[in-house]
């Protein structure tokens, strides 16, 4: 029971920030401030995502194989990869490192 | 999936993906009951990571422009992969086409996976050693490139990974990326001002 009430208050709690984002009156987003920093908010949150991604384990900071795939996608981007391609990368480069012992 | 290891039974594991299908906040709400934690406190800790879909909300609304109808339906599949790909699209059309593709494909995926991970598919082994925990920060990575364009979007971004690693040990899970995203409206801030004391000097003239 405790199980279902903590997954009911996610659902309802995940939901309605999700909804709640879309529901701004298009009025106040129309205002250039808020225009340019709800430009700059994914710029912010995917940057610190990826981040954590490549360099978090739990709450640790580490430098690990990822580190290596992730440098393996930017080259790919800055050498305009197409996406896939700088996905598969990130992800051959990282299992490679791996395997030589990272 | 690891809810299934954890106390959770099948029902209750695809519930989470069905319903919530916000993958850090799911995984968040299984840590902490599995380490114990309360009804609430678990569900609080998820509802954090869970916040920064607001503000992707915020900026899909405007690209969108989806009728108010939609909306409700739409906002279930507001995440970190569908907000990127729709902002990565030169058109509105473009845009809601990738919305719509992305959120179903991840939706339809994600539950599959999370079913057969709880029916117990070990036998895929660790994904870590295929290398496959890179491809997450890569399609982010990519992601966000194109949107690094001026000097502001790439302040905005080396500051909310500061921000977003520096915090990472001393923060609750999912409090440093909120954290992070105050890079946004700091570097604007700080941007506005330059340009207001440069107005200064040339008045002044």
């Amino acid at each position: 029971m405790n199980i279902w009430l903590a997954i009911g208050l996610t659902v309802v709690g995940c939901y309605a920030v999700k909804l709640a984002g879309l529901l701004v009156p298009a009025g106040v987003l129309e205002r250039p401030l808020v225009r340019r920093l709800a430009a700059l908010l994914p710029v912010a949150l995917l940057a610190a995502l990826t981040a954590q991604q490549a360099f978090a384990d739990g709450r640790a900071l580490v430098l690990d194989a990822r580190a290596a795939g992730l440098a393996a996608a930017a080259v790919a981007l800055l050498l305009r990869a197409p996406f896939l391609l700088v996905v598969a990368a990130a992800v051959l480069v990282t299992a490679g490192a791996r395997a030589l012992g990272g | 999936m690891t809810s299934a290891g954890s106390g959770l039974s099948l029902l209750q594991t695809c519930a989470l993906s069905l319903l919530v299908f916000t993958g850090a906040s799911q995984f968040a709400l299984v840590g902490a009951l599995a380490a114990g934690g309360g009804a609430v406190t678990a569900a609080a800790g998820a509802f954090f990571l869970g916040v920064r879909n607001a503000f992707y909300g915020l900026r899909l609304s405007q690209l969108l422009a989806l009728p108010r109808v939609v909306r409700p339906f739409a906002a279930q599949w507001v995440i970190d992969e569908t907000t990127a790909v729709s902002l990565a699209q030169p058109t509105r059309r473009a845009a809601r086409i990738g919305f719509l593709v992305t959120g179903l494909s991840l939706y339809v995926l994600w539950n599959l996976t999370t079913l057969l991970g709880a029916l117990g598919a070990d036998a895929i082994g660790d994904t870590k050693a295929w290398g496959l925990d890179a491809a997450g920060p890569a399609v982010f990575l990519a992601l966000l490139a194109p949107m690094l364009r001026t000097g502001t979007e790439r302040a905005v971004a080396a500051l909310a990974v500061l921000l977003g690693l520096g915090l990472l040990p001393v923060l609750p899970a999912g409090v440093p990326v909120l954290v992070a995203a105050l890079a946004a409206p700091l570097v604007l801030w700080a941007h506005g001002r330059g340009i207001a004391s440069r107005g200064d000097v040339e008045e002044r003239r």
